[in-house]
């Protein structure tokens, strides 16, 4: 009997977009501080998933309650109060482009938490950009930032508000293998500092590895296999998890 | 199985579907803005931002164009008019024209190549790259602070802009009639605002105003929509422009259609 505190409950989640079933019924139980890393093939639904617990998209069917609540049955505002607790970090970084890193960061912040001075406003931009360690770019824009930097100062944006949940989203796509370590430990650090509970869609088992305390594989639709890395992957018995981790371990 | 009876379909039929999908589309867009344009939070530092955008990227290029309309179509109508010994009529002539249609028409058409390719190439872009999606995670109504705000910007800043190119095309026109037939800058005026009634001010103010309504909404409709990446947000910009202009020639016709009528009464 488990009796640490769900954050998440996945039951029986159905999406399909037209003639292609993406979720076939998922389920999902995620603890406070956990880090759960979800794997699997591109377009298998992994970030479908995480775009309806934040409310982006909608299940044809079944249950995604995330704090205790029932995401699709929430009201614009109690959505948007949910949304508060949970930092959506996107594949792209998703910066806004016209703005300055200071001024991506203040977005949020300004938005959605009242009669805060300019002096805390820089303090607490200033905090976050050491917590992800560039606070020399505060005053550049996007465009000036490498894929790594960007993917950092996408953390410290959603991590501004608080979260009680991170998500991240393929959070090292595209990033060389060394700035790919960089951002792992940067999940790690997260988690250990400010006490969040993180899922992470992935398909680099190295960063699966050295993030999550627990693996979710998904196919066709469903997670086929749950544990730690060891319960999943060096002997897994299904053959296509079998050949995921092959390919990522032995042919790379 | 709906798929395969979607796929037996024949293409006109096909088109037909796309084509009402896409209008009940857009009225569902223009909707929604008067919906969320009156309900709070305001984004009152957002739309001086966008009309200030606006105002700056189109002044170099109305300012050259109203100039030099001002001065081609003066030169243009000087022949007709001197064959019937009339030249003295050109101030009037060409206040009449600029007032009444050249002035919002060619604004409305700048507007909606400089200002409506923007804001559709902007919008697609923030959509693809998923900006969009994550200002919606961070509580912000991303339909407030990108579409209503760029659409009350153009609505307010193209009577303004087409102000101003009347004022730069009577300019130019007064500089061609001036070396030509040595008419003064006060006799010009009172000749121009002799000509011009309350009505085609009226008329004009109105007009631009759904000009720039119309230049915002389908600039941010266009983006708002695009899809497939960048070729999509090249799309986006370049159906803005194309139905920007071709709704602005159907309002204008409509326009005038109208005031005409009251004209007549």
């Amino acid at each position: 009997m488990d009796n640490r505190e769900k954050v998440v409950v996945i039951r029986n989640l159905y999406k399909s977009f037209g003639d292609l079933d993406v979720l076939q019924g998922v389920d999902l139980d995620l603890h406070r501080e956990e880090n759960l890393v979800v794997l699997g093939r591109s377009g298998t639904g992994k970030s479908v998933l995480i775009k309806i617990m934040v409310g982006l998209l909608k299940q044809d069917s079944g249950s995604m309650q995330v704090l205790g609540k029932e995401v699709s049955s929430l009201s614009t505002k109690d959505l948007n109060a949910l949304r508060l607790k949970i930092g959506f970090s996107f594949q792209n970084s998703a910066l806004y482009d016209s703005m300055t890193v200071r001024e991506n960061m203040e977005f949020p912040l300004v938005r959605n938490v009242k009669n805060l001075t300019k002096k805390e406003v820089t303090m607490r931009i200033e905090e976050l950009l050491d917590a992800v360690g560039l606070p020399q770019t505060i005053n550049q824009m996007p465009s000036e930032l490498s894929g790594g930097q960007k993917k950092r100062i996408g953390v410290a944006r959603t991590l501004i508000l608080n979260p009680e949940i991170m998500l991240y989203d393929e959070p090292t796509a595209g990033l060389d293998p060394i700035t790919c370590v960089d951002i792992n430990n940067l999940i790690h650090e997260v988690r250990d500092r400010y006490k969040t509970t993180s899922i992470v869609i992935t398909h680099d088992l190295a960063c699966a590895k050295q993030t999550g305390d627990r693996m979710a594989v998904l196919l066709d639709g469903k997670f086929k296999a749950m544990g730690t890395f060891e319960e999943v992957f060096p002997h897994a018995v299904d053959e296509r998890i079998k050949s995921f981790y092959d390919y990522n371990f032995i042919n790379s | 199985m709906a798929g395969e009876a979607d796929d037996r379909k024949p293409l006109i039929s096909k088109k037909i579907d796309k084509f009402f999908t896409g209008l009940a589309d857009a009225w569902n867009f223009v909707r929604r803005f008067f919906q969320e344009v009156f309900l709070p939070p305001y984004e009152f530092k957002e739309v001086i931002h966008q009309c200030y955008r606006i105002g700056v990227e189109s002044l170099p290029l109305i300012s050259l164009t109203g100039f030099i309309v001002g001065i081609v179509f003066t030169n243009q109508s000087r022949p007709s008019l001197s064959e019937f010994g009339a030249t003295s009529w050109l101030p009037a002539l060409i206040a009449i024209a600029i007032v009444r249609a050249m002035g919002p028409l060619v604004t409305a058409l700048i507007a909606a190549g400089k200002v409506g390719s923007s804001i559709g190439a902007e919008i697609g872009s923030m959509k693809v790259t998923e900006q969009i999606d994550a200002m919606e995670v961070s509580a912000t109504n991303p339909f407030k602070f990108l579409v209503v705000t760029r659409v009350l910007a153009t609505t307010f800043m193209i009577p303004i802009l087409v102000m101003y190119t009347d004022f730069v095309a009577l300019v130019g026109s007064f500089i061609n009639v001036n070396s030509k037939e040595l008419v003064s800058l006060s006799t010009f005026f009172v000749q121009v605002f002799d000509a011009i009634t309350f009505l085609d001010v009226f008329s004009s103010v109105i007009k631009s105003l759904v000009f720039g309504f119309t230049i915002g909404i389908v600039g941010c409709y266009k983006g708002y929509h695009s899809s497939k990446g960048t070729e999509g947000v090249g799309r986006a910009a370049n159906s803005a422009v194309v139905i920007s202009m071709f709704l602005i020639f159907i309002e204008e016709l409509l326009a005038l259609q109208i005031v005409n009528a009251i004209r007549g009464m």
